[in-house]
């Protein structure tokens, strides 16, 4: 199977590095999960890089976006995968660097466009080496319908209780469901659940660090109550929000049924082309009054370097550009909701997308807390353990302590610093 | 020198029609299936290349807590998916066999064509369409039970742990009736008239027909129709997947061995394939299929009374 696997996988790889090898020496390929950029690539990202670089001729090839892992991987072993590598955020990458098949970039002159925390998906646990260059991050929070919010004479929650408050007022109301959320897909529930409003509750970085050092338990203080939030979350679902999948989620809220939809940063070009109403969006609501307000901005794309490109000297001068505030102001405004992870800011023009980026004055970020080393182990995943106990929680079919134990043990049976 | 002159020649055409099924098949089916038993008998050395390690992963997968626990849910699942087809779907081909059968039925072509179609329909197309008629948010299926007046029976079924797994076999069984209603529709039309008439003089008529001679006559076809039901139930993925996910959810309710094998396999967002666990994953329902399909053909099909018409 596994040679299967690679047999078809290099098929694929000849078939997209045939092209640009008949042309000049000096061509890169790129390769990327992002099908749905294809045209943004095209049209705007590479015309401009070949406007500064006449020399090189890019050519960007991506795969689908549930394959791209596997796919990657093979191409990367039978020594067939492009010059540039779209990298996903932590430890898929690293295993890559590990093995040698991304080149460190410490020395790619741009580099320190990028805070360390902007850096910390894609270098090494110790931080000393970064092998991808950050592209964008997606921020979390809640969107909602303008004109629902007027009609029924609400304000944007700023606490938890006014959250629930409003939840309870659309409810009572009727012409709206209250949010739109399914847990079919479990992976709503995660991270548009769990992802969203836990930093609030564990104190981003602060308990995201100390569960990684072992200081604290997933089953404990904030972890285990954020949960119990999220337990509260399903009467104000639509009915059959049990069966309710992904897409079934935004096509309730852009076809102006639904008031709330909790998500994030990534939704606002879609639901731009979808909606024909007003958004407006809510970071995560603060527990009390006067509390630190913490969001998850998550680094979510970043590029390296094959080590077995034949043109490295190209590929450094495309990774180089990625670095300046060129590509980012090109990104960003092409892609509203993918922030550019560069230190000096990037305006971005979207009204939807500024409010997002907004958070980041007033709140401290984070990252879903299951990305780092914690979903090292294999069974079970912590993230796919992180999935499962939100919907069940939501659904009702666990409590939110069972549901924390779980992913506590999940995490101690292979993880040392929980052992103790 | 005489006498190997007189031998008969070697037949070469045998093996030269034979050679491509032969050589296809074994490319594409027996050597990646031993491949992949080969594989199950390997295992992650500490320098992160594969060792042999003889049947410690089949050990893992059967005592590990972290194992024993999905592969019996799995198992289990699966053995609740194969009830429900040989319960409800076997029956109903059979008995829309013998309907298609009978003499004077008007539109009988068309009614072996549709309820034939959705067989040859993609999994995906199945999945998708019943995912949507089934959808508390824009499916169908809500206001045809509210315009009888049975709204609140209405529940999310693919969503709840107790019924999702049952809709699913349903919807399967949907998909497959077809299949034993031509088998046995084909071992119905077999039957000489003369039969039936000779019954019908002996007193023999109506519904007894059907169970004194009838029945007898389609037990081996029922056979052949259970058997290929157990392979495809046991080797069952594509439905699960395509409207659950690889997650199987709600909470593992629907997870089948299938989806366990593909989950394990390939791995899952963050977590990343182990190709040697999957392969044993495979090789454990190899020797399921394996036992199931050698309790048929010798506790079974040698007990089959076969008649000569």
């Amino acid at each position: 199977m596994k040679r299967a696997l690679t047999m078809s996988a290099a098929v694929v790889a000849v078939c997209a590095s045939w092209a640009p090898m008949a042309q000049a020496a000096s061509t890169l390929v790129i390769e990327s999960w992002r099908a749905d950029d294809l045209a943004i690539w095209q049209d705007k990202i590479i015309p401009a890089f070949e406007k500064a670089h006449p020399d090189i001729k890019v050519t960007f090839a991506p795969t689908a976006p549930k394959e791209y892992n596997a796919a990657l991987n093979a191409k990367l072993e039978s020594g067939t995968a492009g010059d540039i590598v779209t990298c996903r955020p932590f430890d898929a990458s690293l295993e890559q660097f590990t093995k040698g098949r991304l080149a460190p970039l410490n020395d790619l002159p741009g580099m320190n466009n990028f805070s360390a925390a902007a850096k910390l998906a894609w270098s090494t646990d110790d931080g000393k080496t970064t092998f991808c260059v950050p592209m964008a991050s997606v921020l979390h929070g809640f969107i909602y319908n303008k004109e629902a919010f007027d009609k029924l004479g609400l304000k944007e929650p700023k606490t938890e209780d006014e959250l629930f408050a409003a939840l309870d007022k659309i409810k009572k109301d009727g012409t709206y469901v209250p949010m739109a959320m399914g847990t079919a897909d479990q992976w709503e529930a995660a991270t548009t659940g769990y992802q969203n409003i836990g930093p609030n509750y564990w104190k981003g970085e602060e308990g995201r660090n100390a569960v990684i050092q072992g200081s604290q338990k997933l089953s404990e203080g904030g972890w285990v109550e954020t949960l119990r939030t999220l337990a509260k979350w399903g009467p104000y679902l639509g009915d059959g929000y049990k069966a309710q999948s992904y897409a079934d989620s935004q096509n309730i809220f852009t076809l102006g049924r639904a008031a709330i939809y909790p998500g994030g940063s990534w939704e606002i070009s879609g639901f731009n082309a979808q909606a024909t109403f007003k958004m407006g969006a809510f970071p995560p609501p603060v527990r009390k009054v006067g509390d630190t307000c913490y969001i998850s901005d998550h680094p979510d794309i970043a590029v390296g370097m094959n080590t077995k490109t034949k043109n490295p000297e190209a590929a450094k001068k495309f990774l180089t550009w990625v670095t300046t505030s060129d590509f980012a102001k090109i990104y960003a405004n092409a892609l509203p909701g993918f922030f550019s992870l560069q230190t000096a800011p990037v305006a971005v023009d979207d009204p939807l997308a500024q409010t997002f980026v907004g958070w980041r004055n007033g709140c401290k970020s984070t990252i879903r807390s299951t990305y780092q080393i914690l979903s090292r182990g294999a069974k079970p995943n912590l993230e796919d353990a992180t999935w499962g106990a939100s919907a069940n929680v939501i659904n009702g079919t666990e409590t939110p302590e069972k549901a924390a134990e779980r992913l506590q043990a999940a995490l101690a049976n292979w993880y040392k610093p929980q052992q103790k | 020198m005489a006498t190997s002159a007189q031998r008969k020649p070697i037949r070469w055409h045998i093996g030269v029609l034979l050679a491509p099924a032969i050589l296809i098949y074994t490319v594409i089916m027996l050597l990646p299936v031993f491949d992949s038993l080969r594989m199950s008998l390997y295992g992650k050395g500490p320098d992160g290349a594969p060792m042999f390690v003889g049947l410690a992963n089949y050990t893992t997968l059967l005592t590990d807590s972290y194992w024993q626990g999905p592969f019996w849910n799995a198992l289990w699942n699966n053995v609740v998916f194969f009830i429900i087809h040989m319960l409800v779907q076997n029956p109903i081909g059979i008995l829309l066999a013998a309907l298609l059968s009978l003499g004077k039925l008007p539109g009988r072509e068309f009614y072996r064509t549709a309820l034939f179609l959705p067989t040859m329909l993609s999994f995906v197309i199945v999945g998708f369409v019943w995912k949507l008629i089934l959808s508390p948010a824009w499916g169908v299926s809500k206001t045809l039970l509210g315009s009888v007046g049975l709204g609140s029976w209405f529940a999310p079924w693919l969503g709840q742990p107790d019924t999702a797994l049952i809709t699913l076999a349903l919807i399967s069984v949907w998909q497959f009736i077809g299949l034993p209603m031509m088998l046995i529709y084909a071992a119905m039309i077999a039957i000489p008239d003369e039969l039936m008439e000779a019954a019908s003089c002996d007193g023999v008529t109506g519904i007894n027909q059907f169970f004194k001679i009838k029945l007898p006559l389609i037990w081996p076809s029922i056979g052949v129709v259970s058997i290929l039901t157990f392979v495809g139930n046991f080797n069952a993925f594509d439905l699960i997947y395509v409207s659950q996910g690889a997650l199987a959810g709600p909470n593992f309710s629907t997870d089948i061995l299938g989806t366990l094998l593909y989950r394990t396999f390939f791995g899952n967002q963050l977590q990343s394939g182990d190709p040697f666990m999957g392969a044993t994953i495979a090789g454990a329902m190899f020797l399921i299929i394996l036992c199931g399909v050698c309790v048929y053909l010798y506790g079974v099909q040698r007990r089959l009374a076969y008649y000569q018409m």
